[in-house]
């Protein structure tokens, strides 16, 4: 199947550099053929949501990105280096937080640059640092039962901030957290884009917030899943966080993304 | 509401122990002691030091078989969770053994390795390991996908995800193992003493039966009870202390 | 395990087991291990002999009255348990002192208060099987679901109604993981209780093959046993993953 790229109101993309290439990924489970000969471009420095009813491996295709899994054929590139396993260029958010239950906020927080063998004085200070950033300060020797839901996810992010990757995978972040805690989140992320010089890649099933936070939103399709769609809104992210979703251009986009994907949903 | 709890608890102490005493009295049976001719028989054997003695005698098979049991049991769980041939070839038998009634071997060990010191730890160990190896290898097994994903994508290597993943995640279970396995252990000592050998607490029980002073006996019972709840909550207790993140259950819940 | 994309069935190690007994036997590297072959013969020739009867019908009415005993005060104890607030607070603590206590220790006692045999050793069945029936009828009730009381309240079911209708099947996975856990701890409460008052079925029959040093003859007493315990915990375990089918869903 020939991929569709239709691609609105939008500078020439071949002017943005690709921080992550995914070139001619396919991956079978067995006879189950989840992702058939997918090619995507992700711009340095922007956000790119991958957006999809379920079922259409949006996140395995994060998880083959993220080093997780491996792809059946195809092949991923960070920064022009081939893909053979997870890698210090990308951190992973999870969906459900993986946070360790039995360890307090700051060695959660600590455990990518545990890994790195960075020495116990000097994670905690940049931990400590992150945590604050992500607005935990305080809560440094909380554990993760008593944190809300919300909290929780903001160590999920901290853990990834604080290993400084370039390249940060974010797997339906703010699904298990609640609608205001969620706006909250899509805000701060907005502010994490423009702020940190990273390349965000963003798995949702919200049409709202992928149109929302994105700079680029590629809608994939199920049952073998392609990509259908690239949409890059432009107009309305420099209004200001508030104005956002009662511009025309977001309600049109929202539109047109529900209109497209309508008849996938059962 | 920690007062009403207390107050119940002691309530529900002084019911048991009150119609304990009551049955003694009426008595129910010629070999049924009251609560307090009990409970002075107890302080007399602790006094005179046959208790201590006994105990000294009870507890050596006891300890040496809990160690060499959780050490060994939690060894071979970790291993049969970690490897699937390992898995395949030993899970079922410890399936089997925790199903079985391995009381039943004890005449065999008998036979095989007489009466001493060395029967009465194998009845101990076969008692306590299947638990403790099942549990072990469970908790392995089911320690969250994610969290194993999350180990390897911020780079931790097989060691690391094993020691600071796959262990801690799995504690809280292989401790719960770790009390059944125990809990068994002392069923079984007590059940070789009585069905080997008598020695220690089950020669009091044994020796006093057949003297006819039930006292005595039931003295024995009681502190024998009493010792394996006491140990098991201390153990509980350790475990809370230990590792504080415990028993808060999945963060992903 | 997966070798060649074969998945190996759950159990089919035990025959390499079987077949690493069957070499230790035939090097007859200890007395005590006779090989698989010859237990095996001897098992089918024990099966027909009027002790094996016996002693299996005497067990297996031991077991029988203890479990009813255990199911029969556990169930409805856990019940009450679990609705009455004060009963909870009250027997809670003796229930879980119980439920891991060394209850050998009281077999001595069962013996001087029931007599040498069959009463004690029913009776220390029900002492290993009732501790976690009661345990796991007292969680089954607290855990269900207020909406369905109210529910039933709404209907306008009647107390008694509701209790049998209502508070027994929305309890009835847990209180059926129960049972399964009682009766394994039953199985290996009747052999206990037999191996100290051994003048009744197995104990007595191991008692016999002992002392004239009939190793074959142990060993295939000793497979039978654990095949029928084997049988009846999984047994257990079917039933209950074909009710917790429903209780997965409600």
């Amino acid at each position: 199947m020939s991929q569709i790229e239709k691609l609105i109101m939008q500078p020439d993309p071949a002017a943005l550099e690709s921080a992550v290439s995914v070139r001619h990924i396919s991956k079978n489970y067995g006879p189950v053929e989840a992702l058939r000969d997918l090619s995507l471009e992700f711009p340095r420095g922007q956000l790119t949501s991958l957006l999809g009813p379920s079922g259409c491996g949006k996140t395995t295709l994060l998880k083959i990105i993220a080093g997780l899994l491996e792809p059946t054929s195809g092949e991923i590139e960070v920064n022009g280096r081939k893909v053979t396993g997870p890698g210090p260029d990308r951190a992973f958010v999870f969906q459900d937080f993986a946070l360790m239950p039995w360890a307090n906020v700051i060695r959660n927080v600590g455990f990518g640059l545990e890994m790195r063998g960075v020495p116990t004085s000097e994670r905690e200070a940049i931990a400590e640092r992150y945590i604050r950033q992500v607005g935990l300060a305080g809560f440094e020797k909380s554990y993760p039962h008593e944190l809300s839901g919300g909290m929780r996810q903001r160590v999920g992010l901290a853990r990834a901030l604080a290993v400084d990757a370039e390249v940060l995978l974010m797997d339906e972040p703010f699904s298990a957290v609640d609608e205001q805690t969620r706006r909250k989140f899509q805000e701060d992320l907005l502010g994490l884009v423009q702020n940190e010089n990273k390349t965000f890649i963003f798995v949702t099933h919200s049409i709202e917030e992928a149109v929302y936070v994105s700079d680029q939103i590629a809608i994939l399709l199920p049952r073998p899943s392609r990509v259908h769609e690239i949409i890059r809104p432009s107009s309305f992210r420099n209004k200001g966080v508030d104005n956002i979703r009662r511009d025309p251009e977001y309600l049109d986009i929202v539109d047109q993304i529900w209109a497209s994907l309508r008849s996938y949903v059962e | 509401m920690p007062r009403r709890a207390l107050l119940l608890k002691l309530l529900s102490a002084a019911i048991l122990f009150g119609a304990w005493e009551v049955a003694g009295r009426i008595p129910v049976s010629y070999a049924f002691p009251t609560f307090i001719d009990s409970m002075r028989a107890l302080l007399e054997m602790f006094a005179d030091g046959t208790m201590i003695a006994a105990y000294a005698e009870t507890l050596k098979p006891l300890a040496v078989g809990i160690a060499i049991s959780a050490v060994l049991g939690i060894a071979i769980g970790l291993w049969v969770g970690l490897s699937s041939v390992f898995d395949w070839l030993f899970s079922p038998i410890f399936v089997v053994m925790q199903a079985a009634p391995l009381a039943a071997l004890i005449p065999l060990l008998v036979l095989a390795y007489g009466i001493g010191l060395t029967s009465k730890v194998l009845v101990v160990c076969i008692m306590a390991m299947p638990v403790i190896v099942l549990n072990t290898s469970g908790a392995v097994r089911n320690t969250p996908e994610s969290l194993k994903e999350m180990g390897r994508s911020f780079l931790a290597s097989e060691l690391s995800i094993i020691l600071r993943i796959i262990i801690p995640a799995a504690s809280p279970v292989i401790f719960a193992g770790l009390r059944l396995g125990i809990s068994a252990g002392f069923i079984g000592a007590i059940l070789a003493e009585l069905k080997i050998t008598p020695t220690g607490v089950g020669d009091i029980i044994t020796f006093s039966r057949s003297i006819a002073d039930y006292p005595s006996m039931y003295a024995a019972i009681f502190s024998i009870i009493l010792l394996a709840v006491l140990f098991l909550n201390l153990l509980e207790k350790v475990e809370t202390v230990l590792f504080e993140g415990n028993q808060r259950g999945y963060v992903s819940d | 395990m997966i070798v060649y994309g074969y998945r190996l069935p759950g159990m089919s190690s035990l025959l390499l087991w079987g077949l690493l007994w069957e070499i230790v036997g035939r090097a007859g590297l200890t007395f005590f291990v006779p090989p698989l072959s010859e237990v095996v013969v001897t098992l089918f020739q024990v099966l027909g002999t009027a002790a094996f009867q016996k002693a299996l019908f005497e067990t297996a009415y031991a077991f029988v009255a203890g479990v009813a005993a255990a199911i029969l005060i556990g169930i409805p104890v856990g019940i009450l348990m679990g609705k009455s607030r004060l009963l909870d607070e009250l027997l809670l603590p003796w229930v879980n002192v119980f439920l891991s206590a060394p209850l050998t220790a009281l077999v001595p006692v069962l013996m001087v208060l029931f007599g040498f045999g069959m009463k004690a050793i029913i009776v220390t069945t029900t002492l290993f099987a009732i501790w976690i029936i009661i345990l796991n009828a007292r969680a089954g009730v607290r855990q269900i679901n207020k909406s369905l009381v109210e529910m039933a309240r709404s209907f306008g079911a009647s107390p008694l109604n509701a209790f049998f209708k209502i508070y027994f099947w929305a309890a009835l996975p847990e209180i059926l993981g129960g049972v399964r856990i009682g009766i394994i701890r039953a199985v290996k409460g009747v052999i206990i209780g037999q191996l100290l008052i051994s003048i009744v079925g197995f104990g007595a029959l191991f008692e016999l093959y002992s002392a004239n040093f009939l190793m074959a003859h142990f060993w295939a007493v000793l497979i039978v046993l654990f095949a029928l315990a084997f049988t009846i915990s999984e047994f257990l375990a079917y039933l209950e993953r074909r009710v917790s089918y429903y209780a997965a869903k409600r």
